[in-house]
C-alpha cells in the first residue's frame, strides 16, 4: 500500500489477497439437505466471544425445543437454547472443537425424538413499532452471535451502536474461504427472511443505508438477494471482486465504503457495523417467529466424503454425525488426512470427530492427504511473496524471523497486533513455512506474558503487604508488651511504698 | 538474526490448511529456463571449451555445497536438489571469459558455493549474491586469465574445436593464438580512453556496436545475447518469478546517465544501446541483481535497489578502474539491503505510514 | 622529535589528572541500577536462587555473581528484561522456562499444623489450626516455601494447568 500502489490504485485490481481453487461447486449448486436429529446433542456452554453462559437445568430435567439451558452471565455473553426436545443427560467436560484438544464444559442433550416446541420467544407484527433498546434485548434473548465465525455477542454489537453513531450497515455475504458455501445457500434459499433481517437490523442501528456485499463468484445469490431487496431503497447488493480474504470485515469495509479501520480499532470508528447474513436470518427467526438460534447451515466438503453438501444442523450435533450421513469414502487414496472446521485458509484442526458444532461452524471439512499441503518447510530464501498478499500490508517474513528468534517484542514493534491471521502469507510461501502458526505463537506467547508479569505484580504487592502487616503486628505487639511492663513496675512499685509505709506503721 | 530452517512439521498443524503449489525448486527451474536459450546460443558461439566450463563450474559448485552441507551435519542430497546451488553455477558459468581453463571453473564454483552461501549459513542466509562474489574473487586473483576474451567460434565453423580439442583447451589450458584473443568492448573503450583516443575513431574499426544487437562479438556467454536473456527475463516477469522494479530501475540506472554523458561527450561515453548491450547488464538486471535473498522485500525499495545498482555500474564503467561493474555494484548495493530493508517499510492497513493507528472518522 | 614525545607526554598527563578528577568529583556513590533491577524481580523474597532476599540477588545480578536467570519464579520473562537492562546477551531458546507453578494442597494428609500460612510470602494459604487448608491459585507465586514446612509433605508445587483459554500454539519445530 505504498507510493506504487497508490500510483496505480485506479486501475481497480485488488493487490492483496490470493485466489485459491474455490472448490465450491458442485456442492453449492446441491439443494439444502437436513441432518437427521442424531440421539444426542452436545452444546458448550460458551460459543462465543465473552463470559460462558451458566446452566439454569439440571441433570435429568425434561426440556423442551426452543427452551433456555443456560443463561448468559454479564454483558459480554450470550444464552443457550435446547435444539430439540429431550432430557437433560449430563453437564460434563466434553472435548472442545479446538486443536488443543481440551475440555470445555457442557450440557449433553438426549433427544426424545419428538422435537417437540415449548414455550417461544415474544413475537411482534411489527418490530419497526419496537425500541432498538427492546430489539437489542431480544436478540440477546435468543442467543444470536455473529454467524460468521468470530461469533461475537450480536446483541453487544447493537448495543456498541447505540454509543456512536452507525451511518453504514454492511452485511458480509462474502464467504471468501474456499469449500464453503452456507452463506451462499443462505441466500439463494431464504433471501427474504435475510433481507428481513436486514432491515430490522438497520432500523435498530439507526444507519441510513444498508451495504450488502457478495462475492461476484456467486451470481445465483446476487440475483436472489437483488430481486428481495428491490422494495427496499436503503438496502444495496454490491457484487465485490472474489479474493481471499474479502470477506474479512476490514477488507470488506474498505472495498465497499473506500473508508480503512484504524489499527486498533473497530468499525465504529468509520461510521460502520458488519454483520454476517446468517445474523440477519436469525435476527429475523427471532423477532418474527420467536425462535432463538439453534440450528444453521453447515457446509460438509471435503475429498474424503462420498456425499457433500449444505445441511441444516442442529446446534450441538457431533462432527461424526454429520460424517455418518455424508459417509467416508471407501477408497484408500480418498483416506480422511484430517478434519477441519471452517474453511482451508483459517479453519481450526479437529483433534477427532466426536466434537460438536457450534454457534460459529461454517463448515466441516473431511480433507484427503491430496488436498494437503505435503512438502516439508525449508528456509526462508526472502522472496517477499507473503509481503506482496498480506492484506494489512506487514512484512510476515521479518515477524516471523523475529518470532523464530525469540524476539518477540521486536516482532511486536514489526507489526504482529496488525496481523489478522488470515494465512495468506503461509499459503504462498515459497518455503512452506507454518507462517501463521508462527504468529498465532507469537500472539499467545505474549499474552501469556502479559498474564505472568500482572501475576507477579499482584503477589509483589501482596507480598510488601504481609511485611508491612508483620511489621505493624509486631510493632503493637511490642507497644503492648511495653505497657504491661510498666503497667507491672508500677505495681511492683506502689506494692513496694505500700510494704514500707505498713511497715512503718506497724513499727 | 537467524531466519527459521526447519526439518519436521508440527504435531498440531495450523492453519492454513491449503497451498499455493510455489516451491523454492520450482522457482529455481523456471530460472534455468530462462537462463537456457542465451545459454544453448552461447555454446553455439563458443564451442565446446565454453560447454566444459559451464560444466566444470556447476559440478563445482554442487560439490562445494555438499561439503558445507556435509560440515554443518545437514543432509546433503534433498538440499541439493531445490536447484539454488546450480543457479548460482550457471551464472557464474555465464559471467566467465568462455574459453578460460577449467581451474578457473573449479575455484570459482567453490568459492561461490563455500564462501558466497555456505560460511552464511546456506539458502537464504548469505548477504552477498553468490556468483558475484565468487566473481569478484576470480577478478581479483586472477586478472589476467578473466580477461582474455575470444572471439566466436560457431561450433558449426570449419575450424572450431571439436570434442577432443575442445577438451584439451579447457582442461590443457593451450595457449590461445593472439589472433583470435582481443578485449571486450568495454575493455577495449577503457584501454583507449586511457590512451586518450576518442570512441568515435576508436569503434568504427571494431562494428562493435552493430553486433551487440546479435550477440556476435566477443564477450561472456552471458554477453553475447543480450537479446535472447532479455527474452528470460521478461519469461521471468510473465510468470511473476521477478517483479519488473529492480530491471527496470536498473537499466534506467544505466541508461539515463549514459545518455546524458553520451549527450554531452560523444567522444568520451558509450552511447545507451552500447552500455545496456555490453557486459552483464541484462543479465545483472534481470537474473542477478534479482536474487531473493538479497536484494530488498518491498517495490519501493527494490527500485531504490535497483536504481543504485545501475548507476554504480554506469560510475564504475565510466570512471572506474575495471571496464566492468555490474559485479561490484551489485555487492556494493547488497551491502545497503539490510538498510533499505529497514527505512522502507510498507503502510500498514489502518495506520500513516509513521506507523500510527488513523483517526477515526466517526458520523455526525 | 623531541617536541614530540614531549607534547604527547604533556597530554597523557593532564588527560590523566582530568580523569583522576572527575573520579573523585563525579563519582556515584550507590548503583542505581541495583535498585531498579529490585524493581522488576517478584519481590517476593522466596529466596529460591539462594541468595537472603530480592535485594541481595540484584545485588549479585548486577555485580556479576549470578546469571540474569538467577530467579526462578521470575522465568524468562524476567531474565529477558535483566538481559535488556543489563546489556547482557542472553539465548531465550535456551532459557529453560518450566511455567509459573502453584502450590496444592492434599486435603487427605493436611494435619492443620498452620506452619505452611506463616511461610507463604503472599498470604495465599487459608486454614486454620486443626482445619483442612487451602491455596488461593490466584496470588500463590510458586516460591515453594510452604512445600518445605510442610511436615506432612501434604503441598506440593503443580504446574499451573493449562485452559482452552490459556492455551498457546506451540512454537513450529526448526532445524
Amino acid at each position: 500500500m505504498g507510493l506504487m500502489e497508490r500510483l496505480f490504485a485506479r486501475t481497480g485490481k485488488i493487490a492483496w489477497g490470493v485466489h485459491p481453487d474455490e472448490r465450491k461447486r458442485p456442492v453449492a449448486d446441491l439443494p439444502l439437505a437436513r441432518l437427521p436429529l442424531p440421539r444426542r446433542l452436545f452444546l458448550p456452554l460458551q460459543q462465543h466471544i465473552g463470559s460462558a453462559a451458566r446452566p439454569v437445568v439440571q441433570v435429568g430435567q425434561q426440556v423442551a425445543k426452543g427452551q433456555l439451558l443456560a443463561a448468559a452471565h454479564g454483558e459480554f455473553s450470550a444464552p443457550l437454547h435446547a435444539p430439540t426436545s429431550g432430557r437433560v443427560a449430563a453437564i460434563e467436560d466434553i472435548t472442545a472443537p479446538h486443536p488443543s484438544g481440551l475440555p470445555c464444559p457442557a450440557i449433553v442433550l438426549e433427544a426424545d425424538g419428538e422435537d417437540r416446541w415449548g414455550e417461544r420467544l415474544p413475537t411482534c407484527d411489527d418490530p419497526f413499532k419496537l425500541s432498538p433498546g427492546e430489539i437489542a434485548r431480544r436478540v440477546a434473548d435468543a442467543g444470536i452471535v455473529g454467524l460468521g465465525g468470530a461469533s461475537f455477542p450480536s446483541a453487544v454489537k447493537l448495543a456498541l451502536s447505540q454509543r456512536s453513531a452507525v451511518a453504514t450497515l454492511i452485511i458480509n455475504g462474502g464467504e471468501c474461504e474456499p469449500y464453503l458455501s452456507c452463506d451462499d445457500r443462505l441466500m439463494r434459499d431464504f433471501a427474504d427472511e435475510v433481507v428481513d433481517g436486514v432491515r430490522i437490523v438497520l432500523y435498530a442501528v439507526g444507519a441510513s443505508r444498508a451495504l450488502v456485499g457478495i462475492e461476484d463468484n456467486k451470481p445465483e445469490a446476487l440475483a436472489a438477494m437483488r430481486e428481495a431487496a428491490k422494495p427496499f431503497a436503503s438496502i444495496e447488493i454490491h457484487a465485490v471482486p472474489a479474493r481471499y480474504p474479502m470477506g474479512s470485515e476490514k477488507q470488506l469495509i474498505q472495498t465497499l465504503t473506500g473508508k480503512e479501520v484504524p489499527a486498533k480499532g473497530r468499525p465504529a470508528d468509520v461510521g460502520v457495523l458488519v454483520h454476517n447474513v446468517g445474523t440477519a436470518r436469525a435476527v429475523h427467526r427471532a423477532l418474527r417467529h420467536g425462535e432463538p438460534l439453534i440450528e444453521r447451515i453447515v457446509t460438509v466438503n471435503g475429498g474424503a466424503l462420498e456425499r457433500r453438501g449444505n445441511l441444516l444442523v442442529p446446534i450441538g450435533a457431533l462432527v461424526e454425525d454429520l460424517l455418518a450421513f455424508c459417509k467416508l469414502a471407501f477408497a484408500p487414496q480418498r483416506s480422511l488426512a484430517r478434519l477441519v472446521m471452517g474453511g482451508p485458509m483459517m479453519g481450526s484442526l479437529l483433534p477427532h470427530a466426536r466434537v460438536p458444532v457450534v454457534k460459529g461452524t461454517s463448515g466441516v471439512l473431511a480433507l484427503t492427504a491430496d488436498e494437503l499441503p505435503a512438502i516439508t518447510p525449508g528456509p526462508c530464501i526472502r522472496c517477499g511473496y507473503c509481503s506482496k498478499v498480506c492484506p494489512m500490508g506487514l512484512l510476515p517474513l521479518e515477524i516471523a524471523a523475529r518470532v523464530h528468534a525469540g524476539e518477540l517484542t521486536a516482532a511486536e514493534t514489526c507489526g504482529l497486533t496488525d496481523c489478522m491471521g488470515c494465512g495468506c502469507c503461509a499459503y504462498v510461501c515459497t518455503a512452506h513455512i507454518p507462517l501463521t502458526q508462527y504468529f498465532q505463537h507469537a500472539k499467545g506467547e505474549l499474552a501469556a506474558q502479559q498474564r505472568i508479569k500482572l501475576r507477579q505484580q499482584h503477589g509483589k504487592r501482596l507480598a510488601t503487604a504481609r511485611a508491612e502487616r508483620l511489621a505493624r503486628e509486631a510493632k503493637e505487639k511490642a507497644a503492648i508488651a511495653a505497657a504491661r511492663k510498666a503497667a507491672r513496675n508500677a505495681a511492683k512499685a506502689a506494692a513496694a511504698a505500700q510494704a514500707v509505709a505498713s511497715e512503718e506503721a506497724s513499727a | 538474526m537467524n531466519l527459521p530452517t526447519y526439518s519436521d512439521t508440527p504435531a498440531t498443524v495450523a492453519a492454513p490448511h491449503a497451498h499455493g503449489g510455489a516451491s523454492t525448486a520450482v522457482v529455481m527451474r523456471w530460472v534455468m529456463a530462462a537462463l537456457t536459450p542465451a545459454t544453448l546460443y552461447g555454446f553455439w558461439l563458443f564451442g565446446w571449451p565454453a560447454i566444459n566450463l559451464w560444466a566444470i563450474t556447476l559440478l563445482s559448485a554442487l560439490a562445494g555445497e555438499a561439503f558445507c552441507l556435509r560440515l554443518s551435519g545437514r543432509n546433503a542430497l534433498p538440499v541439493l536438489a531445490d536447484g539454488s546451488i546450480l543457479l548460482t553455477g550457471w551464472l557464474l558459468a555465464l559471467s566467465l571469459p568462455p574459453w578460460t581453463p577449467w581451474w578457473i571453473g573449479v575455484f570459482g564454483g567453490l568459492f561461490a558455493s563455500v564462501f558466497g552461501k555456505g560460511v552464511f549459513g546456506g539458502l537464504g542466509q548469505n548477504p552477498f549474491n553468490p556468483a558475484m562474489v565468487a566473481r569478484v574473487a576470480l577478478l581479483i586473483s586472477f586478472p589476467v586469465q578473466m580477461t582474455q576474451w575470444v572471439m566466436p567460434l560457431p561450433l558449426t565453423a570449419a575450424n572450431a574445436p571439436g570434442f577432443l580439442q575442445g577438451l584439451s583447451i579447457t582442461l590443457g589450458g593451450l595457449p590461445l593464438l593472439d589472433a583470435m584473443t582481443s578485449a571486450s568492448l568495454l575493455g577495449f573503450v577503457k584501454t583507449e580512453a586511457a590512451r586518450g583516443v576518442d570512441l568515435l575513431h576508436a569503434l568504427t574499426g571494431q562494428g562493435a556496436p552493430a553486433d551487440s544487437w546479435t550477440g556476435y562479438r566477443l564477450g561472456s556467454l552471458g554477453e553475447s545475447s543480450s537479446l535472447l536473456l532479455a527474452a528470460g527475463g521478461l519469461l521471468l516477469l510473465r510468470l511473476k518469478i521477478i517483479s519488473w522494479h529492480i530491471p527496470l530501475a536498473m537499466l534506467a540506472g544505466i541508461a539515463l546517465p549514459a545518455a546524458i554523458c553520451h549527450g554531452v561527450d560523444p567522444a568520451r561515453y558509450l552511447s545507451v544501446a552500447s552500455h545496456l548491450l555490453s557486459g552483464g547488464a541484462i543479465l545483472g538486471a534481470f537474473f542477478i541483481a534479482t536474487d531473493y535473498v538479497t536484494s530488498p522485500n518491498t517495490p519501493t525499495g527494490q527500485l531504490l535497489f535497483g536504481l543504485g545498482c545501475g548507476l554504480l555500474t554506469f560510475a564504475i564503467r565510466s570512471w572506474g578502474g575495471y571496464p566492468e561493474g555490474v559485479a561490484f555494484a551489485v555487492l556494493l548495493m547488497n551491502t545497503l539491503t539490510p538498510v533499505i530493508d529497514r527505512l522502507v517499510k510498507p503502510r500498514v492497513y489502518g495506520r500513516t505510514r509513521g506507523g500510527a493507528p488513523l483517526e477515526p472518522e466517526r458520523p455526525e | 622529535m623531541i617536541t614530540a614525545v614531549l607534547s604527547l607526554t604533556l597530554l597523557g598527563v593532564a588527560l590523566g589528572l582530568m580523569l583522576g578528577v572527575a573520579d573523585r568529583f563525579f563519582a556515584v556513590a550507590v548503583n542505581p541500577v541495583i535498585a531498579q533491577v529490585e524493581g522488576l524481580m517478584p519481590g517476593s523474597q522466596c529466596g529460591q536462587c539462594g541468595f537472603p532476599g530480592c535485594s541481595a540477588a540484584a545485588a549479585a545480578i548486577v555485580g556479576g555473581a549470578a546469571p540474569v536467570t538467577a530467579c526462578g519464579p521470575g522465568g524468562k520473562t524476567l531474565a529477558a528484561a535483566l538481559a535488556a537492562k543489563l546489556g547482557v546477551s542472553l539465548d531465550l531458546n535456551a532459557v529453560v522456562d518450566s511455567g509459573p507453578k502453584q502450590a496444592r494442597v492434599a486435603e487427605e494428609i493436611c494435619i492443620g499444623c498452620c506452619r505452611c500460612g506463616s511461610a507463604c510470602t503472599s498470604d495465599a494459604i487459608l486454614g486454620a489450626s486443626k482445619q483442612i487448608h487451602s491455596v488461593l491459585t490466584e496470588v500463590c507465586n510458586g516460591c515453594g516455601n510452604c512445600v518445605e514446612r510442610c511436615p506432612t509433605e501434604a503441598l506440593k508445587l503443580q504446574p499451573v494447568p493449562v485452559t482452552l483459554t490459556h492455551w498457546v500454539w506451540p512454537k513450529p519445530v526448526a532445524a
